[in-house]
């Protein structure tokens, strides 16, 4: 990129940052420079390293614990936690607000920072001040209003104005949009662009390249914890989104894949036009008319990055078990079915193994054998009497048969590691004998072997004639698995990818696909 | 512990660290049982035991319940006052009503159903906290009960009523100064309980399981019947079988059952364990704690009957505090304060402690007011051994 001769003013600099968790380098030889007043994007897939450079930088991950240099308004600076970033000016505001609900948006303003005279908190203080605040961020809210009561857009700028508050001097956002409709984001970014005019400075992630290439003045692209590239928003050659993922995924094939011929055989379920909205904010639609189909005996993978929506159709299909005013069909085997609960789901051959093992796959408190019988108790049982041998017998059976390594089924499933937990929640699966399976990340978290492993087992369902579907948000492991994939961006199917095309840069730019954001 | 199978030391630690709950439970027992029948010749005497089971048994029906409920991750605060309501039903009935006595327990058993429905309703379709309902459900049923006796007492039962918690089985097969009845019950009670053993090992070797090697097997089983039968023949020297301790033993039996091998006692561990799993892997939450709260009303009931007959009559503010006899026994057995852990077994064992305390310490004249101070502290330090037992657990996770 063409650099103009003037030197240039940094507010910030972060030099040779290394960051390591055990057996995994998150961050190898990380380089940022942030001018000051611009604002700067950074991008990059699903676990590249975008989320822990900015939990380096703001003190999350305190200094000593990652190799490198911060420099920061020219002078070097070792932030021990949040406060001390906080106290220089940087604010960081998570993808998951950090706001108390039932207190007003003024009291949550100044929380920790309060208005006060002595021990007493000075309400006028706070409440005049509060309202200036929001009238600088351009929300039209009270400040005595609860934060329960308005909507997450709206959430979302009272955490600026708290940032405003403690006088920030560089702002930085962590998936700002994600969770927010057109109308609340372009509102965001345009209020990003005025900050810009006020001086202060901000560091904004996202996965959305359309709104990253409306706001930015600067765009990094991070790839497997290395910064690969800074492109310059306002150069002579226009940065596009084509140009963004070739960044973000130009990495060769590093992943080994199990052969396999697929054997594919009849429809076993069809989803049309399926619709759900948020359970909270319920104006916005989470799914937006997906459509999809799987065959027997079919991989298909679900691509999309985070918040594109596809757990969350996995999860209102499988009974019903996320969302609010779910609509559409389904069919298996050409007959339409409904699934008002998870019984229903599981009795007409349906299931969803979570992505989250530990909060929604397992009962980490009891054994192995009883989590693998758990949701289909009712064959082992007659009367409603458990046969216990029968189920230690199964349980033996997919210990051996899915090498789960425990000392015995009878140990508790909190104690296995996770590709081990992983290996429980998908024998108890295969055990409901379900005809399609949804598979929600299952490689998430877990070691290089142990995905082989479950490849392979996945590989070994679909030769069995179940439909298999596989949501992942690693595109190596969707394209060297899947016979199809689907792509998800912003709740919709927005492209549809056969094994034999599927190219990380062709399914990036279906991923990234979004409705136009036009900022105000 | 040893095992017939070689190089599965990992595994019997680890059942022994998951046992360690129950286990350090009845040592507990047996040494407060010790240090009693050392400190008191009276405590281990025929007429002292038979009092001890008398006493305390609504305690331990009450305890099976909310063994249930606890599991589930709730609590019941109102099984004093459904007690209450209970006998006072069953009196209105039996004494004023000069009903038969069959007529006073169905009644009673039947407002115990009911109240378990107006409950389970609030708690699983409304999604209102055990905690809250019940609270609530203290207050409202012991309202009722002042309602339904009129302020007053109702007393006395006398006749089969009375029996039920005074009466004894004896003297079938006549006997020196010992009834021979009590000891042929409790010698069948024994070889079925040796024959039922028996039969789990053969299973567990039939499906090529992990079982206890066999000196070990039959000293097990020697010991649990020396145990048995020395109980039996101490009730046999004193008045016989007490009706109750056959009532108490079959809800036990049947309890146990349900709790761990029914598919229903497996859904209540599982929405204990992790509410959400439970719901995603096709437990019907809503149904299951619908009709835990429900057999929580009735088995109230149970106490209910049992306790008017054991007073003889009805009183407005019998039952009062059983709530929390009942949850103290089902925390110091080994349930989790958050649910998804615990045993029947634990719970009775637990409320044995409590029977055992209070009656050694009455025995030794010790006052009100330092056995509840005792009583206190041994529930405390129960919870306490819970949670530093689980901060352990997860340490090695």
């Amino acid at each position: 990129m063409e650099n103009e001769t003037i030197p240039r003013d940094r507010i910030l600099e972060m030099r040779g940052i290394t960051k390591r968790f055990p057996g995994v380098i998150a961050l190898d030889d990380v380089n940022l420079a942030v001018e000051r007043g611009e604002i700067h994007a950074i991008c990059g897939e699903n676990g590249a390293g975008k989320s822990t450079l900015m939990n380096v930088l703001s003190g999350v991950y305190p200094h000593g614990t990652y190799e490198g240099e911060i420099v920061y308004d020219g002078k070097p600076v070792e932030f021990r936690g949040i406060r001390d970033s906080e106290r220089v000016g940087i604010v960081i505001i998570h993808q998951e607000l950090a706001l108390s609900p039932y207190l007003s948006i003024a009291e949550n303003i100044f929380l920790g920072n309060e208005q006060r005279t002595g021990v007493v908190i000075d309400w006028n203080a706070t409440n005049v001040k509060a309202a200036e605040l929001l009238r600088r961020i351009g929300l039209n809210e009270r400040p005595e209003t609860r934060i329960a009561d308005i909507g997450v857009g709206k959430q979302q700028l009272v955490e600026i104005a708290k940032a405003l508050s403690r006088e920030v001097r560089l702002l930085i956002l962590d998936e700002p949009t994600a969770a927010l409709n057109d109308e609340d984001s372009a509102h965001l970014l345009s209020l990003l662009k005025e900050l810009r005019e006020q001086g202060i400075t901000s560091i904004i992630i996202s996965h959305k390249l359309n709104e990253l290439l409306s706001v930015a003045d600067t765009i990094t692209v991070v790839r497997d914890g290395h910064t690969i590239e800074t492109l310059d928003n306002h150069g002579t050659e226009p940065v596009t989104d084509e140009r963004l993922i070739r960044g973000m995924v130009g990495r060769p094939m590093d992943h080994r894949f199990p052969e396999h011929t697929p054997n594919i055989g009849e429809e076993v379920l069809r989803v049309e036009e399926w619709t759900v909205h948020h359970p909270i904010d319920q104006t916005r639609k989470v799914v937006d008319n997906a459509s999809i189909t799987v065959r027997r005996g079919e991989i298909v993978g679900l691509a999309g990055l985070m918040g594109a929506g596809r757990t969350e159709f996995a999860m209102s299909l499988f009974g019903r078990s996320y969302g609010v005013n779910v609509s559409g069909h389904v069919y298996k085997d050409g007959q339409e079915i409904h699934l008002p609960s998870v019984g229903a789901a599981i009795e007409h051959g349906i299931a969803y193994a979570t992505e989250d093992r530990k909060r929604y796959g397992l009962n980490l408190i009891d054994t192995v054998q009883r989590n693998i019988s758990a949701a289909a108790l009712r064959k082992l049982s007659r009367r409603g009497v458990v046969d216990a041998n029968a189920e230690t017998n199964i349980a033996e059976r997919y210990r051996r048969e899915l090498a789960i390594k425990t000392p015995t089924v009878a140990a508790l499933a909190g104690k296995l590691s996770g590709g081990n937990q992983q290996k429980v929640v998908l024998s108890k699966w295969i055990y409901a004998e379900p005809d399609v399976l949804i598979l929600d990340e299952p490689t998430r978290g877990i070691d290089v072997g142990a995905k082989y492993e479950i490849y392979v087992i996945i590989q070994r369902l679909a030769d069995m004639g179940k439909g298999v579907v596989f949501i992942s948000s690693e595109l190596p492991e969707l394209i060297g698995t899947c016979d199809r994939i689907y792509t998800f961006s912003q709740g919709r199917v927005t492209g549809e990818v056969a094994k034999a095309d599927a190219t990380q840069e062709l399914l990036m730019t279906y991923m990234t696909m979004d409705k136009d954001v036009t900022v105000r | 512990m040893t095992t017939t199978v070689a190089g599965v030391g990992v595994g019997v630690r680890d059942l022994v660290t998951r046992n360690v709950r129950q286990s350090g439970i009845f040592v507990a027992f047996i040494a407060i049982v010790a240090l009693f029948s050392v400190l008191n010749s009276d405590f281990l005497s025929p007429g002292n035991l038979t009092n001890i089971v008398l006493q305390y048994s609504y305690v331990l029906i009450l305890a099976t319940g909310m063994l249930m409920v606890i599991v589930l991750g709730q609590i019941d605060l109102s099984v004093g006052s459904v007690v209450a309501l209970t006998g006072a039903v069953a009196a209105e009935v039996v004494i004023k009503g000069h009903a038969p006595w069959y007529v006073g327990v169905l009644s009673a058993l039947v407002v115990g159903f009911l109240v378990g429905c107006w409950q389970g309703f609030w708690v699983a379709s409304v999604g209102i906290p055990g905690f809250i309902v019940t609270l609530a459900g203290m207050l409202l049923f012991r309202g009722l009960t002042y309602i339904v006796l009129n302020n007053i007492s109702l007393s006395p039962f006398n006749g089969t009523y009375y029996g039920i918690a005074n009466g004894f089985l004896n003297g079938l097969f006549g006997g020196y100064g010992i009834d021979t009845f009590t000891v042929v019950i409790f010698a069948i009670a024994v070889v079925g309980y040796a024959v039922s053993q028996w039969r789990t090992r053969r299973g567990r070797i039939a499906y090529q399981q992990v079982v206890e090697s066999m000196p070990l097997f039959v000293a097990k089983i020697v010991v649990v019947a020396a145990v048995v039968m020395w109980f039996g023949s101490q009730l046999a020297r004193s008045r016989g079988l007490p009706i109750v301790l056959i009532l108490l033993a079959v809800l036990i039996i049947a309890y146990s059952i349900v709790m761990q091998k029914s598919v229903f006692g497996r859904h209540i561990y599982a929405i204990g364990g992790n509410l959400n799993a439970a719901q995603l892997s096709g437990v019907k939450v809503r149904k299951v704690t619908f009709w835990t709260f429900v057999n929580m009303g009735v088995l109230a009931s149970v106490a209910g009957v049992v306790f008017s007959a054991r007073t003889n009559g009805a009183q407005p503010g019998a039952g009062n505090m059983f709530e929390l006899d009942a949850i103290a026994a089902c925390f110091i057995g080994g349930a989790s304060t958050t649910g998804g852990v615990g045993r029947v077994t634990g719970a009775m064992v637990g409320g044995l402690i409590m029977a055992v305390l209070a009656n050694g310490m009455q025995l030794m004249g010790v006052g009100q007011a330092v056995q509840q101070v005792v009583k206190g502290i041994v529930l405390l330090l129960a919870v306490a051994f819970d949670i530093w037992n689980r901060r352990r657990a997860e340490a090695t996770r």
